[in-house]
């Protein structure tokens, strides 16, 4: 996990979106939100991601994260700023 | 014989300009109001065409689908499949959308489509797209989407030209044809399908430059910066401080004196009696002590609305979240609790910027917490009558020290109160995840925010006008009558309904270590805090009312114990004493029992505090 860490490396390993650190940019492989321990259902809290633009394929990249426990984190989804929680960023599996 | 009313619908991603199109459109010819029994805000504006076709306009709450995941959503998915109660099918749906961010109103208009409503695709802020070097081939995308599109710069003038011939051309057909409906919720494949086809179409006709808009970049490196960003933000909050603080006092000095005035005007013209009483005292005395928050309210919106379109709010909300979301508040919450501490009725109209029903119910509960600017007068009358003017430590004033530990323990006290909130009432709700797009920033218009602020003024004067005038109304009575009998010297008041209610309400309120004289000022207090001081002095039939605060400062230094003072501070923490945002509590959340909830539990938790203040100092020796 270290160096899928580390932004330069474009190592093929996948890790969840809420793992990964500030400057990280890679592209969505697939949603998994069974993984995120959200207080939303499976379903709605796929649906609220696809809604903002969090699907298979789309360029992201970790721009800021917040200052208690690096969360929250903004994300740049193709060409849109999101800001989500590291919780339901679990959810959002990238490479 | 003239034409119907036509009536449009605009729908929309937030952060697309729906509110300023709107704007355009409509001017200041708009209505707010509520939907029957929800929080949700209903926003209806008119306007006439080219062609003098009268039509009118409602903004639905932005959503990214039609799947209503919120009372706001709920209500744009009924009013456009023409389910809402008392709600007209509209003629033709506006979409908005963000020109330089197409994707996801694309997928939403895919979706509107199905409900077969005539529709038309509204590319705003098409300026700063063509700036950007966005190109849309508008024919291409309007075939490909099998909808008309149009173009416009809401914020310029003649930008909505494009919109206004289109919306003619429609009323000029006999009868626009509504296809059948067929939308139903979409699973998740079907919204990944969409999102595909959105991407598509939007690839066959738009190109990007995909170069970012730079200057959020830069600005974002700053506000969003771990630390940086909060020092950004604590400076923004200082200066909106010392704002509502100071910019607004010499106004509200102006407003409070021109009611004074008015009041001596009719002192001195009516003749001394029930009538005179009644306009000077109860009317002008009791609306005016309410309008005079008006500039601190037209100040405040002032930054909100300025912030919110520039597009700050959301990084402000960003940076707060992990920090209040210890006590259970969304990252929303926080300017609206921090507008409290002028007054709760804005903070409490300022949370329709949380779109989570029990997020934003939260914090309309807590926001009366906050120390408003209307308990100060009475704070600094106790403090000044029995905490010593004298430091402690050799370093800290200890006048400002309990002042400060006033202001400290309403924080402290909303936020526990938000916690049990979040583990013991509602619970059945789900938690809104934090999940929310920064939008670029963008330089705020003037005029949609001139707009903006002229509707909340109006808002809060029409409120003044109706629901506070009634109450004030009714606690005049009650301090009026019976009046008294002719020839006694003893104040008018003793007589009244209100030190009958004093005296009766005594024996409840002496374990807490007040007397009549205070359970009959608390009454007055109702209809605004610091009026409780005024009718202190009224009770203790002291001449003048706030002029003479020292002198009855003095007075009560004689009458009061330590321990009674000491109470009543604590009491003031957390009493629901104010009508009015009561009244603001009831209308925002459409609900008299959420009204009642919050009466209750802030009465409890005062009587407890009281309790527990005057028991402990009087146990300490200070009764």
């Amino acid at each position: 996990m270290t160096e899928d860490n580390d932004p330069r490396s474009q190592a093929p390993a996948s890790l969840p979106l809420g793992l990964a650190r500030r400057g990280f940019a890679g592209t969505i492989q697939h949603l998994s939100a069974g993984q995120a321990g959200s207080a939303l259902s499976d379903i709605e809290l796929e649906s609220r991601l696809i809604e903002l633009g969090f699907v298979e394929g789309a360029k992201v990249e970790i721009l800021h994260e917040g200052i208690v426990g690096r969360d929250p984190i903004a994300v740049r989804v193709d060409n849109i700023t999101v800001a989500v929680r590291r919780r339901e960023a679990m959810a959002i599996i990238v490479a | 014989m003239e034409a119907p009313l036509l009536h449009l619908a605009l729908v929309g991603t937030p952060n697309s300009g729906k509110t300023s199109l709107f704007n355009a459109l409509t001017g200041s010819r708009q209505k707010v109001a509520n939907y029957p029994g929800v929080t949700v805000e209903r926003k209806e504006g008119f306007f006439v065409t080219p062609l003098g076709r009268q039509v009118s306009l409602v903004d639905l709450p932005g959503t990214y689908s039609l799947r209503g995941r919120s009372p706001d959503e709920e209500i744009t998915r009924d009013f456009v499949l023409g389910k809402a109660s008392g709600e007209i099918k509209p003629d033709l749906v506006l979409c908005v959308a963000d020109s330089t961010n197409l994707r996801l109103t694309i997928r939403l208009l895919l979706e509107l489509k199905r409900t077969g409503r005539p529709l038309v695709l509204v590319l705003n802020m098409f300026d700063i797209a063509t700036r950007r070097g966005i190109t849309v081939d508008v024919e291409r995308l309007a075939q490909e989407l099998g909808v008309p599109v149009v173009t416009s710069i809401a914020v310029r003038k003649g930008g909505t030209a494009a919109l206004l011939k289109h919306t003619d051309e429609i009323s000029a057909q006999v009868q626009p044809q509504p296809q059948e409906n067929t939308w139903r919720a979409l699973t998740v494949s079907e919204l990944r399908t969409t999102q595909r086809e959105a991407d598509r179409i939007i690839a066959a006709s738009v190109s990007l430059p995909s170069r970012p808009d730079t200057w959020t970049a830069r600005i974002d490196a700053v506000v969003l910066h771990p630390v940086g960003g909060l020092l950004v933000l604590a400076l923004i909050l200082f200066v909106m401080f010392q704002a509502v603080f100071a910019w607004a006092k010499p106004l509200m000095e102006l407003l409070s004196g021109g009611f004074d005035g008015l009041g001596q005007l009719v002192h001195a013209t009516l003749p001394a009696g029930l009538l005179q009483s009644f306009l000077q005292n109860g009317v002008i005395s009791g609306v005016g002590s309410v309008i005079v928050f008006l500039p601190q309210i037209i100040i405040i919106f002032l930054f909100i609305l300025l912030l919110e379109d520039f597009g700050y709010m959301a990084r402000a909300a960003f940076l707060m979240d992990r920090i209040m979301g210890g006590a259970g508040l969304h990252g929303r919450a926080f300017i609206p609790l921090l507008s409290s501490f002028a007054c709760a009725i804005p903070g409490i109209m300022a949370t329709r910027v949380i779109d989570d029903r029990r997020d934003r119910l939260t914090t309309i509960l807590i926001a009366p917490l906050m120390t408003c600017s209307a308990r100060i007068p009475v704070y600094t009358l106790i403090i000044s009558a029995f905490i010593p003017d004298t430091e402690v430590w050799g370093f800290i004033h200890l006048q400002g020290l309990v002042m400060f530990g006033l202001y400290a323990a309403g924080i402290v006290s909303a936020l526990c109160v938000s916690f049990v909130i979040k583990f013991f009432m509602l619970r059945d709700y789900a938690p809104a995840p934090f999940m929310l797009e920064l939008p670029d920033y963008k330089m705020p218009r003037l005029k949609s925010i001139a707009i903006g602020i002229f509707t909340r003024a109006k808002m809060f004067l029409q409120r003044a006008g109706t629901t506070i005038f009634s109450m004030m109304v009714l606690i005049w009575f009650l301090a009026s009558f019976p009046q008294p009998p002719a020839g006694s010297t003893e104040p008018a008041i003793d007589f009244s309904l209100a030190a009958m209610i004093g005296k009766a309400l005594e024996p409840l309120l002496a374990p807490v270590g007040f007397n009549w004289q205070i359970a009959v000022a608390l009454i007055p207090g109702m209809a605004a805090r610091e009026v409780a001081v005024a009718a202190l002095g009224t009770v203790y039939a002291i001449e003048g009312g706030k002029e003479a605060a020292e002198q009855i400062g003095q007075v009560l230094a004689t009458k009061w114990s330590l321990a009674t003072a000491l109470s009543l501070l604590a009491w003031y923490i957390f009493a629901p004493q104010c009508a009015s945002t009561l009244a603001v509590i009831k209308r925002e959340t459409g609900s008299w029992a959420w009204m009642a909830t919050t009466f209750v539990y802030m009465l409890t938790l005062a009587y407890l505090a009281s309790l527990a203040t005057y028991t402990i100092a009087v146990a300490l020796g200070a009764g």
